[in-house]
């Protein structure tokens, strides 16, 4: 136990002592939660509209003229037929539609009430949402001074279609994406590259002579990561939720729970990657193409699956962020039980036996 | 098997592939000698070596490393011996002391000793003023009598040190060899392996290998005179005249 103690000690200075890799270690949840939380609040300008004005009344007038008056947006086209919709999106020629129900103004004075829909282009949901957020408080505006004229309680109903993305999954997608991305940055590169740096320094050779049991070494050399990486995601937490107001929905335990099942798996991965890999180069190299590109790009963390073709989607089930990223986004962003949940953790549980198996397997005792 | 062969190999032999490294080798090392093991590059001096630390598993043979078993009892030889390799091996990012307690740990002393153990170590190094400095900032020649005085501080029966003097000046080679010297006196079997020749000299026996075989083994003294020359260099020469290997 003291053997073990002191090499873990041995571990942390190692990492204190590196001032820059410390920075990186604790700064980049940090500058990654904040750059993902600006972006996702980015204004938008200059949207362009197109207008379905199927009733051309005084009240419809009236709400187009104030809309075009704002500075965010542009009446772009008037079109006159509803199968026009989709061409005016697939050329781009607008980012949004309006459509006026017929008889909008008679609607509203007789019944109260009154509808318009309005026609989002959901690939990009972040700026979808704020399209949308944008031009209703424009439409509420309107709707209380014709309150004030009439003195009727009106209601104008926005009805809202996001397309491309119906279910605008990925509004909060970034926090959990980014909680995939730095727990496995922390866990697999790090561990990798601070056991290749024993062996091209030679000081493996020492260790492996000693009467310390491999699976010593290896568990000391996890140890000072799994803590970090219990930092880092601490972090996170707490910036997306008093910073971003991203709330935990879900039951806050088995997040945790779920997140260390993922720390395993990426901290055994990081161990194959070092049995491979002959020096520190080749370690971060490997763990940049073979983790991070696929973490970024297949996980769903920026694209969603749903929409990739079908052969990447068969590829985005072996990478675990995959299913890590989407049990957080269930318990974190939705709220749901565990219960809903018990697929990934399964499958995340699988991947752990299954690359702490092979790393130990692989993992030399003698170096030949 | 004597209890004063303190390392015994029998017919130890290592391929890699179709490579022959280590061929067919047998010799013994007796308990408190400084026995040198002397060869060209790449004639597998270092393949030997760590067949005997438990670093390699060799292709067949046996061997017995303080008594116990190369092959079923490594975990027993790895408490025995200490090990300093041809590469330097401390920790660059560690300072003095922390090397000295992180290596005397993984060895399982107690606190306490190795507390008492260090500063009399320290001491006797004239290290005492950089306990606390980092490894990385003591020069080379310090750093190497740092790295033997930690792989015998647990005090192994034997220390196979790998061409330790590589990279040295001649007056901190002296120096080290005075180390070495001070180990041998207390009883702790030293296992070198070098290419100067002029440190062969300072060996009891010496053993050179040509071509993964043991070409010659005995005390300096006798090699020159079965060679009939005057040093170990020119005996040296002449048996590696005959090696295929490139050096």
């Amino acid at each position: 136990m003291n053997q073990f103690l002191s090499f873990v000690k041995k571990e942390f200075r190692h990492i204190f002592r590196d001032k820059r890799t410390m920075l990186i270690l604790l700064g980049m949840p940090i500058a990654q939660i904040i750059l993902f939380g600006f972006a996702i609040t980015t204004e938008v300008q200059n949207i362009r509209v197109a207008v379905l004005d199927s009733s051309k009344d005084i009240s419809t007038q009236r709400i187009i003229d104030r809309i075009d008056a704002s500075k965010y947006f542009n009446i772009a086209q008037t079109i006159h037929n509803y199968d026009e919709v989709d061409k005016v999106f697939q050329c781009g020629d607008a980012d949004l539609v309006i459509v006026f129900e017929e008889r909008f103004n008679e609607n509203l004075i007789h019944t109260g009430k009154a509808q318009i829909q309005l026609i989002a282009d959901a690939t990009d949901p972040n700026t979808a949402t704020t399209e949308i957020n944008y031009i209703t408080s424009i439409i509420n505006s309107v709707q209380l001074e014709l309150m004030g004229t009439n003195f009727v309680p009106i209601q104008i109903i926005p009805e809202i279609r996001m397309l491309y993305n119906p279910q605008m999954k990925s509004a909060y997608n970034f926090v959990p994406g980014v909680m995939g991305l730095i727990l496995m940055l922390v866990c697999s590169m790090m561990t990798s590259i601070s056991i290749v740096r024993e062996k091209e320094m030679g000081t493996m050779e020492i260790l492996l002579v000693s009467p310390m049991r491999p699976i010593y070494i290896v568990l000391s050399k996890v140890m000072p990561y799994f803590l970090l990486s219990c930092v880092n995601l601490t972090t996170i937490l707490l910036l997306s939720v008093f910073v971003l107001g991203v709330p935990v929905a879900g039951s806050l335990f088995w997040l945790i729970l779920v997140s260390f099942v993922f720390i395993v798996v990426s901290l055994s991965l990081g161990m194959l990657i070092s049995t491979l890999a002959v020096n520190q180069v080749a370690a971060m190299l490997m763990s940049g193409m073979v983790l991070m590109m696929p973490v970024l790009l297949l996980s769903g963390m920026i694209f969603p699956i749903e929409n990739m073709p079908q052969i990447l989607q068969w590829l985005s089930n072996i990478i675990p962020a995959r299913w890590y990223i989407s049990a957080i986004r269930k318990l974190m962003i939705e709220g749901t039980a565990i219960t809903f949940v018990l697929k990934e953790l399964a499958i995340l549980l699988f991947m752990a036996f299954f690359f702490i198996t092979v790393s130990l397997k692989k993992f030399k005792i003698r170096l030949q | 098997m004597l209890t004063d062969k303190i390392i015994v190999a029998e017919n130890l032999t290592k391929k890699f592939g179709d490579f022959t490294a280590v061929d067919n080798v047998s010799f013994t090392v007796n308990r408190g000698e400084i026995f040198g093991f002397l060869g060209a590059n790449g004639a597998g001096k270092t393949t030997a070596m760590r067949m005997l630390c438990g670093l390699s598993k060799p292709t067949s043979g046996k061997g017995w490393v303080a008594g116990f078993d190369i092959w079923k009892q490594s975990e027993k030889v790895k408490k025995n011996i200490g090990y300093m390799s041809q590469k330097f091996s401390l920790y660059k990012d560690l300072k003095v002391w922390e090397n000295i307690r992180l290596f005397a740990g993984i060895y399982g002393m107690k606190d306490k000793e190795i507390a008492v153990k260090a500063d009399e170590m320290l001491n006797r190094l004239e290290f005492i003023n950089e306990r606390n400095t980092l490894v990385k900032q003591l020069p080379l020649g310090w750093k190497q009598k740092l790295a033997f005085s930690i792989a015998i501080f647990h005090e192994p029966q034997i220390v196979f040190l790998d061409e330790p003097t590589g990279g040295v000046d001649p007056t901190t080679r002296r120096q080290f060899w005075e180390l070495i010297y001070h180990a041998s006196g207390q009883g702790i079997t030293v296992f070198v392996t070098t290419h100067y020749m002029d440190e062969a000299e300072y060996c009891n026996r010496v053993s050179i290998m040509v071509d993964g075989r043991i070409d010659a083994l005995d005390t300096p003294a006798k090699l020159k005179q079965q060679f009939g020359v005057l040093n170990m260099d020119e005996v040296f020469q002449q048996l590696a005249r005959h090696a295929k290997r490139s050096g």
